[in-house]
């Protein structure tokens, strides 16, 4: 067997799967009838079709000739871990973890993590620069969102503010 | 007249100078990110959502339709002058606007643009309030089965004119209907797909699914490109103005490209992007006259005419959503959500109930237009600057906006996690080759769809031939039916993957 366009051949596995899980899921719920449609009855359709969608793109993949292969390509790590990490850290760091005992730090703090976090995910950062940039930021957004907006934030410390 | 009083009332209401001063937030925040390429109208709008719960729903919703238009006007800036879209609509400018600029033509291609798009969004905005009263009488006569079958309708329609894979968009809609799902069901109280974690009995945040799809999944994509070495035109801006010559040639295209692009905009799945590459198209067929240069060179109708069209598809694209309350593009399903925040039902009734805010959003987007045209051809100047910031800079700020944004939608850390999650998704999306808008499309349309769909069934005791003996809700099943069939057609099928694969 000969996958002709890799995207395609993966994403039609991920929406069988998908469509799986939510078509099973649905049946633990009331499905009822047409006429009395229970909380089941939607999903339970819904997934079957996405199955079935899924099934027709998988199989689609193995048959239609595509130029190239439509190859999936390397997965860019770096910025994908980075970025995101940089995004849970913020959170982390902004309001605290209690189930972990973290305390909050608030939003400065948060802030000059996540931009030299999300920094490290293009290659050839430099400090300074990016130790400028955060401080941009921190200043800004202390002014546009707590001064301006009024957005409720923690701002600095938890051990600061008590 | 009718429409001038409702006009009038309109005026009265943008005309505040608090939303004076929204409009004019919304509009420069719009060119701010049409020029920057990388980051488009949906993830803006997504990251602001949060920031408008404190002010009045009027002033919210005419600064959010400022960036959406406004980014049609920064868009063209950065694909004339740097041949990189600013914004996906304007992808076919950079045919004929860059070559423009290479000629030393930037400022007639730039003031085609602007003025094209000045005149085509006076014009959008005339159509919507003049079509907006009529189509709302009409929807009042809709049943669940009508509403079902129009939503129906308008997914198909989103899919069938937007590029790519057909089926996998189909799935995608599916995928999004299904994450609607998750949460509370209205009519049993059950949670579903909630997996017993509190914060989820309430459905996935709408930002967060925007925020992570559209944001953070677009961010990790170009990281993973390597910086394209940008030629910015600065020097060859100087004189803005078109010859006569100029003047003479654009208009006809502006005509067209305006008329062609509110047509587009009203059909579900149309909007911007469909608008500009239609126009282009048509452009191309005309004939050309003597002495005029060939498209693909440097034709000023090239640059016009999709300019004008992608202005006027987005300011038509207000009708389906503020009369059927159907959107029918990812943008429009932004706004859903910006007025179910504030608590506003979208439908038909948000023109009888809240009439300041419908005719004071479409009063103040012709006044966005205005601020618009000078914003970008006077001011020029300062938005060319901001093509030299490196993305290395911006990436790092959009962020940390992001996070900030989905962090105050709630106040919570949860939805922090979350937006990490569909953050891998939407990259995840993107290496597949699946498109995210239908999937949110899909996703505000999920709880109306199964609402309606049960309320039709309720009252027809369970007979699906409902759908099909009520007049209109068999029409509008039909169309669906037919544009499948259409697009699925041999001929049709090569011509739908040419016009997106325009070079």
């Amino acid at each position: 067997m000969h996958i002709k366009s890799q995207k395609d051949f993966f994403s039609g596995l991920m929406f069988m799967g998908i469509g799986l899980a939510f078509a099973w899921g649905a049946t633990t719920y009331n499905v009822g009838t047409g006429a009395r449609m229970g909380p089941g009855y939607f999903p339970l359709y819904l997934g079957v079709l996405m199955t079935l969608l899924g099934a027709v793109i998988t199989f689609k993949s193995l048959v239609v000739e595509t130029v190239g292969g439509d190859k999936i390509g390397k997965w860019a790590w770096k910025p994908l871990f980075f970025v995101i990490m940089a995004n849970l850290v913020f959170g982390a760091l902004l309001a605290g973890l209690p189930y972990f005992d973290i305390p909050a730090m608030g939003l400065i703090v948060a802030i000059y993590a996540l931009v030299f976090i999300a920094s490290i995910a293009e290659d050839g950062w430099k400090f300074k620069a990016t130790f400028i940039l955060a401080t941009i930021l921190a200043i800004g957004s202390y002014l546009a969102f707590v001064m301006a907006l009024k957005l409720q934030f923690p701002v600095w410390p938890a051990f600061i503010t008590g | 007249m009718e429409l001038i009083e409702h006009l009038s009332l309109g005026f009265g209401v943008a005309f505040t100078p608090i939303n004076l001063l929204y409009c004019l937030v919304g509009c420069i925040l719009g060119t701010l990110i049409g020029v920057l390429p990388g980051i488009g109208p949906v993830a803006t709008i997504a990251m602001l959502l949060p920031a408008t719960y404190a002010l009045p729903p009027v002033s919210a919703l005419i600064m959010l339709a400022g960036i959406y238009y406004g980014a049609q006007y920064g868009g063209s800036t950065t694909a004339i002058l740097v041949n990189l879209p600013g914004e996906s609509s304007s992808v076919v400018t950079c045919i004929d606007g860059y070559q423009m600029a290479r000629k030393g033509r930037a400022g007639p291609a730039l003031a085609a643009a602007g003025l094209g798009s000045f005149f085509a969004g006076c014009v959008g905005t005339l159509i919507l309030a003049a079509f907006a009263p009529p189509l709302t009488e009409l929807a009042f006569k809709f049943g669940p089965a009508e509403y079902f079958a129009l939503m129906t309708l308008g997914l198909i329609g989103a899919v069938v004119l937007a590029s790519g894979s057909l089926l996998k968009a189909i799935a995608m809609i599916v995928l999004g209907l299904l994450l609607g799902l998750v949460g509370t069901d209205v009519n049993s109280g059950v949670a579903r797909f909630s997996f017993d974690i509190p914060e989820l009995t309430d459905g996935i945040g709408f930002v967060v699914i925007a925020m992570g799809l559209f944001g953070y999944g677009e961010i990790i994509s170009n990281l993973a490109q390597p910086e394209h070495e940008r030629e910015v035109f600065t020097a060859g801006v100087s004189g803005l103005m078109p010859t006569k010559q100029d003047f003479k040639d654009m208009t006809p295209a502006v005509l067209r490209g305006t008329f062609l692009g509110s047509a587009l905009g009203i059909l579900p799945g149309g909007g911007a992007l469909l608008a500009a590459f239609a126009a282009y198209a048509l452009e191309k067929k005309m004939k050309i006259k003597p002495g005029e240069v060939p498209f693909g060179q440097g034709n000023i109708r090239g640059v016009a005419a999709p300019e004008s069209a992608n202005n006027a598809g987005s300011q038509t694209s207000f009708i389906p959503l503020l009369t059927l309350g159907i959107p029918p593009n990812a943008v429009m399903a932004l706004m859903v959500g910006a007025m179910t925040i504030h608590n506003i039902q979208p439908g038909p009734q948000v023109m009888t109930s809240n009439p300041e805010l419908f005719w004071g959003l479409i009063a103040s987007m012709w006044i966005g237009n205005a601020m618009l045209v000078i914003l970008n051809l006077p001011l020029i100047g300062i938005w060319i600057k901001l093509l030299t910031v490196p993305y290395r800079y911006l990436f790092p700020a959009i962020v940390l906006f992001c996070a900030i944004g989905v962090y105050s939608t709630n106040n919570n850390t949860w939805d922090v996690w979350m937006v990490g999650l569909f953050g891998i998704i939407g990259y995840s999306f993107v290496k597949l080759g699946c498109e995210p808008a239908p999937l949110l499309l899909g996703f505000i349309l999920g709880p109306m769809m199964e609402e309606n769909l049960r309320r039709a069934l309720l009252l027809s005791r369970g007979d699906w031939s409902v759908f099909v003996t009520r007049p209109i809700s068999a029409g509008l099943l039909a169309v669906a039916v037919l544009m499948i069939i259409v697009v699925t057609l041999p001929a049709v099928k090569n011509k739908r993957e040419e016009a997106f694969v325009e070079e």
